[in-house]
C-alpha cells in the first residue's frame, strides 16, 4: 500500500531524476573510457575532486556554469594523468586507476583544508535552482515530476543523447569504438590509437567530475568529505549493466535511482521504522552487485578493454 | 612513442629509476608544503622526526605498520594471481568483528581465546572474499567492483551491529562494542614498550607467505595463473581452484589486520577502527612489487609517512592529507619507474 502511494507521487519521480543525474554523467564518462578500451577506476576520486573543484570555484566568485567548466577541466586533468600512464606506457589500469582515485580524493581534501583551514562546517554556495519552464512546468503531475529540475539534470540527459550520437553516428565515434575493439584496425586507417584513447579518457574523466559537481552545485550546496560515497564504483557497475550502451546505461541509472529513492521513502514508513536504517543504505550496493551478476552472461565486453596497445607489436 | 624491451638492464637502471620515483615524490611533497605556506625542508624534517625521531615515534610507526603489513600481504598474494581484491577493508572488519564476538561473548580464558579469535577472524575474512571470487570464477563477474562494493556493505553491517546487538551499554551512546577482557589481549613483545605481538605475527605471516610463494606447489600455481591463465589451464592447473585458494589466503590475511588491531591495540570495535588500511594495503603491496618480504619494508615506509605527517601537522600549518597525496604519488611514480627499468621509450 505504502509503496503504491510512493510510486504515484510526483515528488518521488522528481527525486529519481535528481538521484540519477550525477550517476548519468559519471556513467557516460566511464562508458566513453571503456568503449575506447580503458577501464578508469579513477572515477570515484575524480568525482570527489569534481565535487570540490566546481563548488570551490563558485565559492571563490565564479558563476555556476564556469564552475561546471572548472570541474570538467579538473577531471580532464586527472584523466590526462591516468591516460598517460595507462595508454602510451600501458601500465596496469587497475593499479593506476586506484592510484588516481587516492590522488584525486586526497588532493581535494588537502585543497579543502588549505582553502578553509578554520571552518568546522563547510560554507554554502547558491546552487543551481529548478528551472521554471513555461507551460511544461505547469502541467499537473508531470510538471512537478519531470519539469522541475535544475539545468544540470537536463544537461545529464542531453549528455546521453550526445554520447550516443557521437558514438554511433560520427567517424570519431566509430574510431573510438574500434580503438576498444580492434586497435590495429584503427592504426591501419592511419589514426592514432594513443590519441583516441587519451582523448576518450580525458573527456570521460571530465564528465565524471561534472557528475561529482552535481552533488555540490545542484543536489546540495556544500562540499562534504565522503559525499561521493561509492557512487563512482556504482557507475562502473552501471556501465556493465548497460552492456556498454548509452541508452541501456541510462535506463540502468534511472532504475537504480528509483530503487534508491524508494528506499529513502520506505525508511519513513511505519514498516521501515522497524528495520535498521543501515539495511536501507545497503540497498544501492547490493543492487549494483545483483546487476553485475544478472548481466554477467549477456554483456559484450569491448574486446580490447584493458589491453594496452603498443604499436608495431602484433 | 613506443616501448622497447631493455635486453639487460644495468644496476643504474634497476636501482636508479625507483630512487628517482621516491625523489620525485619528495619534490611533490615539498611543493605541497610550500603551497601551504610552510618551509618544505622544515616540513619534511618534522615528518621524518615524527616517524622515527624518538623511541615513542618509532614504536608508533611500527604499530601503524602492523595492519598495513597484513593488508599489504593480502593484496600482494591476490594480485600475484591477478585476483583484484580491493576488498581488504571489508575483510579487515570481518576479522575485527569475529575477534570481538569471540572475545566478549564466549568467556574463554586468555590462552584459548587468543587463538580462537585469530582463527575465527581468518575464517570470516576468507569467507567474505569467497563470495566475489566464486562470482568471478563461476559467472565471470568482475571482482574489482564486487569487492569494492562489499566494503560499503560490510561497514554498514558493522554500523548496524554497533548500534544494535553489539552496542556497549556503558558506551555513553557511542556506537562501539564492549572491550575484550585484558587476558584475551595480545601481550606486548617487550615489557614496557608499547608494541604488541600483532607486529610479530605480521612479520611471521610475511615469512610464511614468502615460503608459500617460493617453496610450495600452490605458490607456483598462483604465479602461473597470474602470468597467463590460458597457459596455466593448458598445463592442467585448475585455475578456478587456485583462484579460490588464493582468495582464502588473501581474505584471511586481511582479516588478521582486524584481529590484531582489536586484540592488540584498541580492545573494542568501532567504525573508525581502520582509516582505510585496506586501501592503503594496495599501495603497500605495489611499492613492494608484490614481494611478501618487501611488503614489510614498504608498510614501514608508508606507516612512517602517515605517522610523521600526523605529528608534523600538529606543529606546522600543513594539512595531514599531505601524507595521502604523497603515498598516492609514490605509487604512480613507482609503477612507472618499474616499467622503465624493463622498457625503453623510443620515438616513432
Amino acid at each position: 500500500m505504502e509503496i503504491f502511494d510512493i510510486l504515484v507521487s510526483a515528488s518521488f519521480w522528481a527525486a529519481v531524476l535528481r538521484i540519477a543525474s550525477p550517476l548519468i554523467f559519471a556513467t557516460m564518462g566511464e562508458l566513453i573510457c571503456e568503449r575506447a578500451g580503458v577501464l578508469n577506476l579513477g572515477i570515484e576520486g575524480i568525482m570527489v575532486f569534481g565535487a570540490f573543484a566546481g563548488w570551490m570555484a563558485v565559492y571563490a566568485g565564479l558563476g555556476l556554469w564556469p564552475g561546471v567548466l572548472v570541474a570538467f577541466a579538473s577531471g580532464a586533468l586527472f584523466g590526462l594523468a591516468h591516460a598517460t600512464l595507462t595508454v602510451p606506457f600501458g601500465l596496469s589500469q587497475h593499479v593506476v586507476g586506484l592510484g588516481v582515485t587516492l590522488l584525486a580524493t586526497s588532493s581535494a581534501y588537502y585543497a579543502y583544508r588549505l582553502a578553509l583551514p578554520e571552518v568546522t562546517s563547510p560554507p554554502r554556495i547558491e546552487p543551481f535552482q529548478p528551472l521554471d519552464i513555461p507551460v511544461l512546468s505547469d502541467i499537473p503531475f508531470l510538471g512537478e515530476a519531470i519539469f522541475s529540475q535544475t539545468a544540470l539534470t537536463y544537461l545529464a540527459f542531453a549528455t546521453v543523447l550526445i554520447v550516443a550520437l557521437v558514438l554511433y553516428r560520427t567517424p570519431l565515434g566509430l574510431a573510438l569504438r574500434a580503438a576498444g575493439e580492434n586497435p590495429s584496425a584503427v592504426e591501419a586507417q592511419g589514426l592514432s590509437v594513443t590519441a583516441i584513447r587519451m582523448g576518450a579518457v580525458m573527456v570521460g574523466s571530465g564528465l565524471m567530475a561534472v557528475g561529482g559537481a552535481f552533488l555540490t552545485m545542484s543536489a546540495f550546496s556544500s562540499f562534504f568529505f565522503e559525499m561521493v560515497n561509492g557512487r563512482g564504483w556504482i557507475c562502473i557497475a552501471l556501465v556493465v549493466f548497460g552492456a556498454w550502451m548509452p541508452g541501456k546505461a541510462l535506463l540502468g541509472a534511472l532504475l537504480f535511482a528509483a530503487f534508491d529513492a524508494l528506499q529513502i521513502r520506505m525508511q519513513q514508513t511505519p514498516l521501515g521504522a522497524e528495520i535498521p536504517y543501515q539495511v536501507f543504505l545497503m540497498v544501492p550496493y547490493v543492487l549494483s552487485i545483483l546487476a553485475l551478476v544478472l548481466m554477467s552472461r549477456r554483456a559484450e565486453v569491448p574486446a580490447a578493454l584493458m589491453v594496452p596497445y603498443n604499436r608495431g607489436e602484433r | 612513442m613506443r616501448l622497447e624491451p631493455v635486453a639487460a638492464p644495468g644496476l643504474a637502471r634497476t636501482l636508479g629509476l625507483p630512487a628517482l620515483a621516491i625523489a620525485a615524490t619528495v619534490v611533490v611533497a615539498s611543493a605541497l608544503a610550500m603551497l601551504a605556506g610552510a618551509n618544505p625542508f622544515a616540513t619534511l624534517g618534522l615528518i621524518v622526526k615524527g616517524a622515527a625521531g624518538s623511541k615513542f615515534a618509532a614504536l608508533e610507526t611500527l604499530n601503524r605498520a602492523t595492519p598495513l603489513i597484513f593488508t599489504g600481504l593480502a593484496v600482494a598474494v591476490a594480485f600475484r594471481a591477478k585476483l583484484w581484491n580491493i576488498g581488504a577493508e571489508a575483510q579487515l572488519y570481518a576479522g575485527a568483528l569475529m575477534t570481538v564476538l569471540i572475545g566478549t561473548q564466549m568467556g574463554l580464558p586468555g590462552p584459548v581465546a587468543i587463538p580462537a579469535m585469530a582463527i575465527a577472524a581468518v575464517l570470516a575474512g576468507a569467507l567474505v572474499l569467497l563470495g566475489p571470487v566464486l562470482l568471478k570464477v563461476r559467472l565471470g563477474v568482475d571482482e574489482v567492483v564486487t569487492t569494492l562494493l562489499f566494503n560499503f556493505i560490510m561497514l554498514l553491517f558493522i554500523s548496524m551491529l554497533l548500534e544494535g546487538p553489539l552496542k556497549d551499554p556503558m558506551g555513553m551512546g557511542w556506537p562501539k562494542s564492549e572491550a575484550i577482557p585484558r587476558d584475551a589481549r595480545l601481550p606486548r613483545i617487550v615489557d614496557g614498550l608499547r608494541l604488541h605481538w600483532g607486529f610479530g605475527l605480521a612479520l611471521i605471516s610475511a615469512v610464511v607467505v614468502w615460503v608459500i610463494q617460493v617453496k610450495t606447489t600452490l605458490g607456483y600455481e598462483i604465479r602461473a595463473v597470474g602470468q597467463n591463465p590460458q597457459a596455466a589451464r593448458f598445463a592442467s592447473i585448475p585455475v578456478g581452484r587456485v583462484m579460490v585458494k588464493t582468495a582464502l589466503l588473501s581474505g584471511g590475511l586481511a582479516a588478521l589486520a582486524g584481529f590484531s588491531e582489536v586484540a592488540g591495540l584498541k580492545g573494542n570495535l568501532t567504525l573508525d577502527l581502520s582509516p582505510g588500511f585496506g586501501y592503503t594495503g594496495i599501495v603497500v603491496a605495489m611499492l613492494a612489487l608484490l614481494h611478501p618480504l618487501g611488503v614489510v619494508v614498504s608498510a614501514l615506509f608508508v606507516a612512517g609517512i602517515f605517522v610523521g605527517a600526523d605529528s608534523m601537522s600538529r606543529a606546522a600549518e600543513v594539512p595531514t592529507y599531505i601524507a595521502d597525496i604523497s603515498v598516492a604519488t609514490a605509487l604512480l611514480f613507482m609503477v612507472l619507474a618499474i616499467l622503465l627499468t624493463r622498457f625503453r621509450v623510443v620515438r616513432g
